[in-house]
């Protein structure tokens, strides 16, 4: 998809540059959702459910509709349309109809001239429940299919069951010199972005007829489809503008209720509409990482090959689907990617619970099996009598290949990702050699740059661009994509510019308005940078070759010899004869009109042709590696980690210096995972929220945060722009096992299970010492009724990414693609 | 809501400023709705993340936890009031150019607290910087841009030629 006429040196690609929205940053200019205030605002509030699961038998809004002050009062009756963000699961209202599923789920709505007479209103309206038992975890759904949480559902209280099996692993575990099981648990987290959920609603009445939202969304383009859906407004007359996102991390990238009822109230008043919600609401969104029970057992050679593996996840949904069986997917995709697995099976199943919904958090679906996988093989290297860096190195995918379950990899870093954290730590002379209560763990992994497919199946780009040029030299790039801190306006301003031979400055940035911008599907799954900036490399090139054609002709030169570089158009053998950048637009805008192009990318079709494959195929797959070194307490049971090693593979930076940014804060958040960030709720069927808040939920602050030392792995893949891959989400997957894996190297205990806290190390130790087994973790798989596998014989068995039996892959194509 | 509003005279910024406001509200409500000042950012509104911080009188405060009302004849200063005459403080140049703001969200109480930091301490340590920060909570960064570049602007207000190491943008080669 890149330009066949790269150019081997870069002018601006892969230096470090200063953001396009840095300034805007640090003088506090950048308006964020709630940093916006138009004349004759309303303010809205929730009222949300204080039973995790209860049928609602009556509501009565009238005192509140009569508080001084009071505009509007919105029940569900009024936004009866369910919507959800996978088109497998519109199982979500805006209000709820008729049931609550968690503590949280919103009720009734209120506008009101002011945030104070908005509050006032909820504590008058009166809403009458019928309690229902309530599902505070995932075995306890999986074993009580009653009373049913949906009334959709592949079996009782299980939302999803999924089976596959990519050659016969049976087979490959007979093969085996060794054969290990083991389970293990990743608590669920939450993104916790430091801002809140904010929308503001405008509308303009009929003739018009249209509406705007401004909204701290990472998808606007999802947004703009739920509002069209359930306020039954066509989308033309549907403007979502995605403000700069105060961090999202995943959590803001469903359609939410809130933005719903700000645009409901605001034509129903008349008025624009506010929401912000409070702190304690933003953990009811939640959205975050599945809670993941799981259980692996793998089949090896002596020398550490695969022979075989089965994975088995049962993720805790929450209340409702939201991107779950995605998610559910993902705990079983990317077991194949890193190390060579010749015969696997997964099992994957998701239960509904009443507890705020997850969905993808960083990483989406993959932290946890990664965790699992990682410190299975560590064990397994132990066993073997092997240094799990050699372990791995060994047995890495090869590049250019397909894996057991079709996923196409291009270029594959992970080897020298490896060796340079083993390099750069020490690992051979501090593995098992340092002293009781200081260890050092390793973990590797991958993730997606991109899925290679659509939330909803269509057959569009994935991602658009426009690009303006100015007679006056400067270019606009208009596109769909949304700032979440990540950096990817100035993506698209470096890669526009290194086309153009133009400063990333002279290059103006337009993102995530859905009436001035192409359609980008959004800032999740790690796909900003080489979608958008695929798409940006077409339009630029087709700016270029029209400016080109003119300034040849002025020039009188062959067209092949003129070349763009520090805003200049000129004569690449003369290159005193030339023309400043503004002068070749005017020279092409003069001879052709408006100087516009624009560019989409699309991903190439998947190998994978089976039902579920919908989930894994990328364009590229980033690599990562992680060393880290633990100070355990044995006193105490206390985990301090100073230092992480870790190396990426990007493929190639565009800019050197966010990248940076991405992985030192993938690390941080990995060590959060790792060692203390938990959704926690009270142990009875209450299901309430232990810590709805930013002082008990526990994050790193200074104090906790590690030094890290960054490698940065370059190897750059045909299918990303100038070859970069993903480094948003990939480097924070390694770190909760390498933390795992030093604790076992420091005292001896394997913690299976996330977040490490002190309280399960001091109870493994405890254990160990009375001579039972030296662990922490979870004791028990249930019994899941799992459906008749969906059969694809692997590439190496003469497959051909088909399901052999049912002909599910064949007749289900399209329901597959929906991820 | 039905409160008569309540007047004070403050610093804002280094000028003088009157405003009027309804007196339950917070110094943080006061410089966003009644003053237009939405640099300002809040996280919780109840005084665990650090992202409201303002300087009163050179101190960092939780602008959520402080009365509007208790900063009358009072200096305080907000990231509006950081660049001086178009020229970026050199703290915000640095956060700038090392990435240190990511989301940017979290900045400005960032930026105030390092600069009541190097108010009284022009070198600090890392680990001076990590104690004077630990009150602001970040989820892009893992804080690392944030010391590198305090400690950048440090050395710059004292008067180096201060570049970032190679390492902090391009890592370890």
């Amino acid at each position: 998809m890149a330009s066949s006429k790269k150019p081997t040196r870069f002018r601006v690609v892969g230096k470090a540059h200063r953001k396009v929205d840095a300034t805007a940053k640090v003088t506090g200019v950048t308006r964020f959702a709630d940093d916006l205030f138009l004349p004759r605002m309303l303010f809205a509030k929730l009222l949300r459910s204080p039973h995790p699961h209860a049928r609602i038998i009556s509501i009565d809004t009238s005192k509140a509709a009569a508080l001084p002050g009071v505009k509007a009062v919105l029940v569900g009756k009024d936004l009866p349309i369910p919507f959800g963000i996978l088109p497998v699961s519109q199982d979500e209202h805006a209000l709820a109809l008729d049931k609550v599923r968690f503590v949280g789920d919103p009720v009734a709505a209120v506008a009101a001239t002011s945030e104070e007479a908005a509050t006032e209103a909820l504590d008058l309206i009166a809403v009458e429940y019928e309690v229902l038992r309530a599902f505070p975890d995932a075995l306890d759904a999986v074993e009580h299919p009653e009373p049913a949480i949906h009334d959709y559902a592949d079996a009782g209280n299980i939302h999803k069951l999924i089976h596959l099996e990519f050659g016969d692993v049976d087979r490959g575990l007979a093969e085996a010199d060794l054969v290990r099981e083991d389970l293990f648990f990743f608590e669920g987290n939450t993104h916790l972005p430091m801002e809140q959920h904010a929308a503001v609603a405008d509308w303009s009445p009929p003739p018009d007829g249209k509406l705007t939202l401004w909204s701290a969304t990472q998808t606007p383009h999802y947004v703009h489809r739920a509002l069209a859906k359930v306020l039954e407004l066509p989308a033309a007359r549907i403007r979502v503008i995605a403000c700069p996102n105060g961090g999202a991390f995943g959590g803001k990238s469903d359609p939410f209720s809130h933005e719903i009822v700000v645009a409901k109230l605001a034509m129903i008043t008349g008025r624009p509409v506010k929401i912000t919600l409070t702190r304690e609401e933003v953990f009811y969104c939640h959205r975050g990482r599945h809670p993941t029970l799981m259980w692996v057992k793998t089949g090896v050679k002596k020398d550490g090959a695969i022979t075989g593996m089965h994975f088995k996840s049962l993720l805790d949904g929450g209340g409702y689907g939201s991107y779950g069986v995605a998610s559910t997917y993902y705990t079983g995709a990317l077991q194949t990617v890193t190390y060579h697995v010749p015969r696997y099976k997964f099992q994957g199943a998701r239960a509904f619970t009443n507890k705020p919904p997850c969905g993808p958090k960083r990483g989406h679906g993959t932290p946890q099996p990664r965790f699992a996988l990682e410190v299975h093989l560590d064990k397994i290297a132990e066993q073997l009598g092997m240094d799990p860096a050699e372990l791995r190195l060994k047995h890495l995918v090869p590049p250019n290949s397909l894996t057991a379950n079709w996923l196409r990899i291009g270029t594959m870093g992970l080897g020298p990702c490896i060796e340079k954290v083993v390099r750069g730590s020490g690992w051979k002379q501090k593995f098992k050699q340092l002293p009781y209560g200081k260890g050092i763990g390793l973990a590797c992994s991958s993730y997606i740059t991109g899925a290679g497919l659509p939330i909803y199946w269509n057959a569009m780009p994935h991602s658009g661009v426009q690009l303006k040029c100015d007679r006056g030299g400067g270019v606009t790039v208009f596109c769909g994509s949304t700032e979440i801190g990540q950096g990817s306006d100035s993506i698209l301003a470096t890669i526009v510019a290194e086309v153009l031979g133009l400063h990333p400055f002279d290059v103006a940035v337009v993102t995530g308005d859905t009436d001035l911008t192409p359609v980008d599907l959004g800032s999740y799954s790690s796909r900003v940078t080489l979608m958008t900036g695929n798409a940006a490399i077409q339009a630029a090139e087709r700016a270029r070759d029209v400016i080109a054609r003119h300034a040849a002709k002025k020039l009188e030169t062959p067209i092949e010899r003129i070349t763009f570089a520090e805003g200049r158009v000129f004569d690449v053998q003369e290159p005193e004869r030339g023309l400043t950048f503004a002068e070749a637009v005017q020279l092409a805008e003069a001879a052709e009109g408006t100087v516009g192009t624009v560019g989409s990318y699309t991903p190439a079709p998947s190998a994978a042709k089976y039902r579920g494959a919908g989930v894994g195929p990328s364009p590229a797959y980033s690599y990562s590696a992680c060393v880290a070194e633990v100070d355990v307490d044995p006193a105490t049971g206390i985990v301090r980690v100073p230092k992480i090693w870790i190396a990426h593979d990007v493929g190639r930076a565009i800019n050197a210096a966010t990248v940076m940014g991405q992985i030192e804060g993938s690390v941080y958040m990995g060590l959060g995972e790792a060692l203390m960030e938990e959704m926690a709720y009270r142990g009875n069927r209450n299901v309430v929220h232990k810590i709805p808040s930013l002082l008990e939920y526990k994050s790193p602050t200074t104090l906790e945060m590690c030094d890290v030392v960054t490698y940065v792995v370059e190897d750059p893949d045909p299918n990303g722009p100038f070859g970069a891959k993903e480094c948003g989400q990939g480097p924070l997957l390694p770190v909760p096992p390498a933390v795992a894996n030093a604790v076992y190297d420091a005292v001896g205990v394997r913690i299976d299970e996330v977040p490490i806290t002190p309280e399960k190390v001091f109870k493994a130790l405890r254990r160990k010492e009375k001579g039972e087994a030296a662990r922490f973790g979870p004791a028990r798989f249930p019994d899941i009724a799992w459906p008749e596998p969906t059969r694809v014989a692997p590439p190496w068995d003469g497959g051909d990414g088909r399901a052999a039996e049912g002909g599910r892959g064949r007749k289900k194509a399209a329901e597959g693609a929906r991820r | 809501m039905a409160d008569a509003k309540a007047k004070i005279a403050l610093e804002l910024n280094g000028e003088p400023v009157e405003v009027a406001f309804a007196p339950h509200k917070t110094l943080l409500e006061v410089l966003r709705e009644d003053l237009g000042l939405t640099g300002t950012k809040h996280g919780c509104e109840l005084g665990e993340c650090g992202t409201c911080t303002v300087l009163v009188d050179g101190t960092p405060v939780l602008s959520c936890l402080v009365l509007g009302l208790a900063c009358a004849g009072h200096r305080v200063k907000t990231v509006e009031g950081m660049a001086e005459r178009g020229t970026l403080h050199p703290l915000q140049e640095a956060f700038a150019e090392l990435g240190a703001a990511q989301c940017g969200y979290c900045t400005p109480a960032f930026l105030l607290a390092a600069e009541a930091l190097l108010a009284t301490d022009p070198s600090p340590t890392r680990d001076d910087i990590k104690l004077a920060l630990s009150g602001n909570l970040c989820r892009c960064t893992g804080y690392i841009k944030i010391y590198e570049a305090v400690e950048l602007a440090a050395a710059r207000m004292r008067g180096e030629d201060a570049k970032p190491a190679p390492e902090t943008l391009y890592g370890v080669q």
